[in-house]
């Protein structure tokens, strides 16, 4: 899906600050560009519950983070992000590698999980299927940010 | 100062007021303050900033990441937070992720009274273990870590651990508050941010 120096380059376009992230195997082709970035800083983080509050941090302090994590590492981070977006009202965004979504048939649970669990915590997200979909990340994030209200993009994960 | 060697001898502990009041003396106007837990109860007592923020409601874990945050993004002024152990507990990877992010104007002040006071002074797995919060951060890389339990120390000491290279982690050990631990803070938390955003963004300009 998105290359390394493509997602920087829409992410500077963005004015995005620091990526906050744990990588999968479809974000961590973008660890050499985002840590050669001028523009940006990579923050690595133990466990996604810590992304969220960093990128409160980040931007109540001004800055303007991402948060780059799995739909695994969503799920794991639940309270992390009520918090953030919730209880200090920040309009955080995520792009979240949504694991074998490709796949055909997948039994993995993630999959099924991960529309559910976004609807359920009510945030506004676009799903990136193909290259066709690609324009969508930039898009629903000036939509977002505009709006002052947290979002998310679903980039589809299990076949490269 | 005391080394970490385990004891068999009863521990002990700082009045956590006189602990935090020492920090209170020692803030700078244009250092940050986060805290959560017990000493969101306390530090209002005794200070009221614009540059506090007391993280209630909070996440689990999740004060010490908050002020991560706010460190790199401010990283001209030093950030202090004040974290509980069962806290720290719940997210120690967090320990980790500072120095990874190489973020230098961190203080992190673990008080710790061995118990979750909140939900009536249960103890913690730590606390069980006895856990050697400055081995840990001493392992993970910190490079000034201090441990005081007693209050005479702490306040000949405090100052100059303040101002030791960062981020620097403080491990107090404190006694536990059996009564009045309810936390009533002097604002809610939107009005916090919004003068603490203010407050950031005006000496930005």
């Amino acid at each position: 899906m998105f290359q390394g120096e493509e997602i920087v380059a829409i992410l500077v376009e963005l004015g995005v600050t620091h990526v906050v992230w744990v990588p999968d195997s479809a974000l961590g082709p973008w660890e050499e560009a985002l840590e050669s970035s001028p523009s940006i800083e990579l923050i690595r983080v133990c466990r996604e519950g810590e992304a969220w509050p960093i990128a409160a941090g980040l931007m109540l302090g001004g800055k303007t983070p991402l948060v780059a994590i799995q739909t695994t590492g969503l799920f794991e981070s639940g309270d992390a992000l009520r918090n953030a977006i919730f209880d200090f009202d920040l309009p955080l965004f995520a792009i979240v590698g949504a694991r074998s979504w490709l796949v055909e048939n997948s039994t993995d649970s993630a999959k099924r999980f991960a529309r559910p669990v976004l609807d359920a915590w009510g945030i506004d997200y676009r799903l990136i299927e193909s290259d066709d979909d690609k324009p969508r990340l930039a898009e629903h994030y000036r939509r977002c940010r505009q709006a002052g209200k947290p979002g998310a993009v679903l980039v589809a994960e299990g076949r490269m | 100062m005391i080394d970490g060697t385990k004891t068999t001898e009863p521990r002990l502990r700082m009045p956590v007021g006189d602990a935090i009041d020492v920090l209170v003396g020692l803030r700078q106007d244009d250092d940050v303050v986060i805290t959560c837990m017990g000493s969101s109860r306390e530090w209002p007592r005794r200070c009221d900033h614009v540059l506090d923020v007391h993280h209630v409601p909070s996440t689990m874990g999740g004060t010490v990441p908050l002020a991560l945050g706010v460190a790199l993004a401010q990283p001209q002024r030093r950030v202090h937070v004040l974290t509980g152990d069962g806290s720290l507990l719940m997210n120690l990877g967090v320990l980790v992720t500072i120095i990874a992010s190489g973020a230098k104007n961190l203080t992190i002040v673990v008080v710790d009274n061995g118990v979750y006071e909140i939900t009536g002074g249960q103890r913690t797995a730590g606390a069980a273990a006895e856990v050697d919060f400055a081995g840990l951060a001493r392992s993970v890389g910190f490079p000034h870590v201090a441990h005081f339990r007693d209050l005479t120390d702490w306040r000949r000491r405090a100052a100059e651990v303040l101002a030791s290279t960062g981020p620097r982690f403080i491990w107090l050990e404190v006694e536990p508050q059996r009564e009045d631990y309810l936390i009533k803070l002097p604002r809610p938390l939107a009005e916090q941010l919004v003068r603490f955003q203010r407050t950031l963004a005006a000496e930005g300009e």
